[in-house]
């Protein structure tokens, strides 16, 4: 956090959720009253490629883009993903990894292997990285689907933001039926 | 009341609180949903259309404006040059109600195939540029645009980038207000364009410029904020957010309006701190019109026209000029990358397209390419794709190439059925007319892909909802004099390279037209799940080869250790592609035990 902006960059791939999550994030820090900008790159929800979004909040952001190794909470949807985007963590930042590995068909061309050791590498990396296996935990609940909700309860820990709030948001914007299955993710993802 | 918008989002949004009546756009990133959103969010006061392509876009939304309805055209980038032919003349006819082309750029070419600076269009025009630098703006310089083009007679451009456009940010929404405007009348002078007129009329737009040029240096759209002297910075856009945070104590004018200059604004401001910078992202638009006017100032030097720009690059380009010492940057923002496998965007499981693109390989030809999810055949594994310059530019490539006559490969065209409306339609008469004998090969999936799905003039239905008359592909082609036509299952791969090879070897031009929808777009379209045997299957690898994110290396090898495929069933849609390509039949449908 520099000049009072907390930095939250999302990554993982598409058509993972990374998109709606930084939405709902956005729209706590909104009803928290905050000044908040989110910035990505459209189009990969259906293709499989890279997909980051940075969100910023606080009394006035400035550039919708994190600068460069200032991310203070990066949330990686997708393992190969938190490790590609590593190094914008920033000193005494929180990295949450999700364990699921979306192998992408590049590597039918033999020329490029899925990192067999990312875990390890992130660990070494950031020695107090979490890594949570959001499927696992979605399967316990009995609903795959819930895999972002509980993520963003995980990550809702890490940031100064009230719990109430977040409630109210992902209630109205859990699509429609599921209000109370994804209270109840989010709830669970918060309190691991 | 205040919502958190998308520079894309807001404009709509202003669209409709200032009056607008007319809008019509072609899809493109990072464009798209402005049409999207006022089509979805304002249809009841605003219409709302999807053109053919950028040309007719501002071509109906000048007849609007002449006809007294406020009007937006809105494109890409690259959407302004298709767009320039009537652009270039309209400045001389200036509008009726007010006119907007919104041009949004996309430096780092995120998603185009140049990072184009259209501020450029505003100078080689001589109409003005608004540049919002966030969402709020990007709402509220709508009302401002209308205003100035009504006020001084003239197109105006709006232009966002792509951090704009999709961006979100906090914006304060209002009510709507109109202005009342009277129909077409009868004045020649203004609106018909032959020497005699238009000689007269490049004299106004001359005299306009001058007057453009007082009101910026009044206009409220360019505002100082002051601060410590020893730096001023000229900027706008999200260039503008970036130097601010780079560099908060700075003194700063941010230009709302990006052309004219008000120059004598900017003379005084230089006059009053050390040192001049501008941070503008691409072309040195700004810098070298205010070293022109001889006032000192630096730019390019320090913040390069390649790429967007970010904090990082603006702190690094201080650090370079000077003005801030390396201890600016974090940390950690040198930190070393992690090589990590690159994963680009791929055709969705089940695209038809992909059906097309093994037919290709299999045909041995060099492929022209054009826009549109088909040009993502160009990476590997497909590596089908060998050309692709601009909208409809397939046609014309293959029909060079053709006539050049020293390339023993035989070459063939591959555009989409929106592309082909586009700009290939006229393409293909020209070939035909000047005899090819290639073979141009439409995929027609029925719908604008790429850019999230959008109705065309083949889709029978439009933007706001209603349908409507579908161009026919196959008439049209034959029309244009071709008389062999046919139409291929692009999932049945035997049939289309049969098709492909036949077609190639005859003397004569032929079209090749496939028949499978988008299997997303309108609708997704998913038939039970296929599933390999591991049994039976080589681990051979031809499947991995199709690039379907649906098939992966799985834990089995064979006895050399290669690894042996599977299929997610929970993505699959059944096309049947891969058991086509399957060696050793080893793919088949998923049973349900």
């Amino acid at each position: 956090m520099r000049n009072g902006t907390t930095n939250v960059l999302i990554v993982g791939v598409g058509g993972q959720g990374v998109i709606l999550a930084s939405e709902m994030l956005s729209e706590v820090a909104l009803r928290s009253g905050l000044d908040v900008k989110k910035s990505e790159v459209h189009g990969m929800s259906q293709r499989g490629g890279v997909v980051t979004s940075h969100v910023r909040f606080g009394t006035k952001v400035d550039s919708p883009l994190i600068p460069g190794g200032e991310a203070d909470v990066i949330l990686g949807f997708e393992l190969a993903e938190s490790l590609r985007w590593i190094h914008e963590l920033a000193e005494g930042g929180q990295l949450i990894v999700n364990s699921q590995r979306l192998v992408p068909p590049i590597t039918a061309t033999g020329k490029f292997s899925y990192p067999a050791d990312a875990t390890r590498r992130i660990k070494s990396r950031v020695p107090k990285a979490k890594v949570i296996d959001a499927i696992g935990i979605a399967t316990e609940l009995g609903n795959p689907k819930l895999v972002n909700t509980i993520l963003l309860g995980f990550l809702s820990k890490s940031l100064d933001l009230d719990e109430k709030v977040w409630l109210e948001v992902i209630e109205k914007m859990a699509p429609k039926g599921t209000a109370e299955i994804n209270r109840t993710a989010f709830l669970e993802g918060r309190s691991r | 009341m205040e919502m958190l918008l998308s520079g894309n989002e807001a404009l709509a949004r202003g669209v409709y609180e200032y009056g607008g009546e007319f809008a019509s756009a072609y899809p493109g990133t990072p464009s798209t949903e402005i049409l999207q959103t006022i089509g979805r969010f304002f249809k009841d006061d605003v219409y709302a259309e999807w053109a053919i392509n950028e040309k007719v876009a501002l071509e109906v939304a000048v007849g609007a404006s002449y006809g007294g309805a406020r009007a937006i055209a809105a494109m890409k980038h690259v959407g302004v040059n298709v767009a320039a032919d009537p652009l270039m003349s309209l400045t001389y006819t200036g509008v009726g109600a007010g006119l907007i082309l919104v041009s949004a750029d996309d430096p780092s070419l995120h998603s185009s195939q140049n990072e184009q600076d259209n501020r450029c269009y505003g100078k080689f025009a001589s109409i003005p540029v608004l540049e919002p630098s966030d969402s709020q703006e990007a709402k509220d310089f709508v009302g401002a645009a209308f205003e100035i083009s009504e006020r001084f007679d003239t197109p105006v451009m709006l232009r966002l980038t792509t951090r704009i456009s999709h961006s979100k940010g906090i914006v304060t929404i209002g009510e709507r207000t109109t202005v009342e405007h009277g129909g077409f009348e009868r004045n020649i002078e203004k609106y018909v364009m032959v020497p005699a007129h238009a000689t007269k009329r490049h004299k106004v737009v001359i005299e306009r410029l001058e007057r453009l040029k007082e009101f910026a240096e009044e206009s409220y759209l360019n505002t100082i904020e002051w601060n410590e002297r020893k730096v001023g910075i000229v900027t706008g856009s999200i260039a503008y957010q970036h130097a601010k945070e780079t560099l908060p104590t700075a003194s700063i004018l941010k230009l709302g309006l990006g052309y004219p200059l008000p120059m004598k604004k900017i003379a005084d401001f230089a006059s009053k701190v050390d040192r001049l910078f501008v941070v503008e992202e691409l072309e040195p638009f700004y810098e070298e019109q205010i070293a022109a006017a001889g006032i000192a100032v630096e730019g390019k030097k320090y913040f390069s026209n390649y790429l967007e720009l970010n904090v990082d690059r603006v702190r690094e380009g201080f650090i370079e000029a000077g003005v801030l010492d390396a201890s600016a940057k974090a940390s950690t923002a040198a930190a070393e990358p992690e090589e990590v496998l690159p994963r680009p965007p791929v055709l969705c499981s089940g695209c038809p397209h992909r059906g097309m693109m093994i037919a290709l390989r299999n045909a041995k030809v060099f492929t022209t390419g054009d826009i549109g999810c088909y040009t993502l055949g160009a990476l590997p594994p497909l590596s089908q794709i060998d050309t692709c310059l601009c909208m409809g530019a397939s046609i014309g490539h293959t029909f060079g190439i053709e006539k050049a006559g020293k390339t023993e490969k035989p070459v063939v065209a591959l555009i989409g059925d929106s592309t082909f409306l586009h700009s290939g339609i006229t393409s293909l008469a020209s070939a035909v007319y000047n005899k090819t004998t290639s073979t141009y090969i439409i995929v027609d999936n029925r719908i604008t892909a790429m850019t999230g799905g959008q109705d065309h003039p083949g889709t029978s239905r439009t933007l706001m909802g209603e349908k409507t008359h579908a161009v026919d592909l196959v008439q049209l082609c034959k029309a244009l004099g071709v008389e062999h036509v046919r139409v291929v299952d692009p999932y049945d791969i035997e049939e289309t390279t049969n098709a492909l090879r036949e077609e190639i070897a005859r003397e004569a031009p032929s079209v090749i037209i496939t028949n499978r929808p988008c299997m997303l777009f309108p609708k997704k379209i998913r038939q039970a799940p296929y599933a390999v045997d591991t049994a039976v299957c080589t681990a051979c690898g031809a499947c991995f080869r199709v690039g379907c994110p649906s098939i992966s290396a799985s834990d089995e090898t064979n006895e050399k250790g290669r690894p042996k495929a599977q299929i997610d069933p929970t993505t699959c849609t059944g096309c049947t592609i891969c058991a086509q390509v399957c060696p050793a039949d080893a793919i088949g449908p998923l049973s349900s035990e």
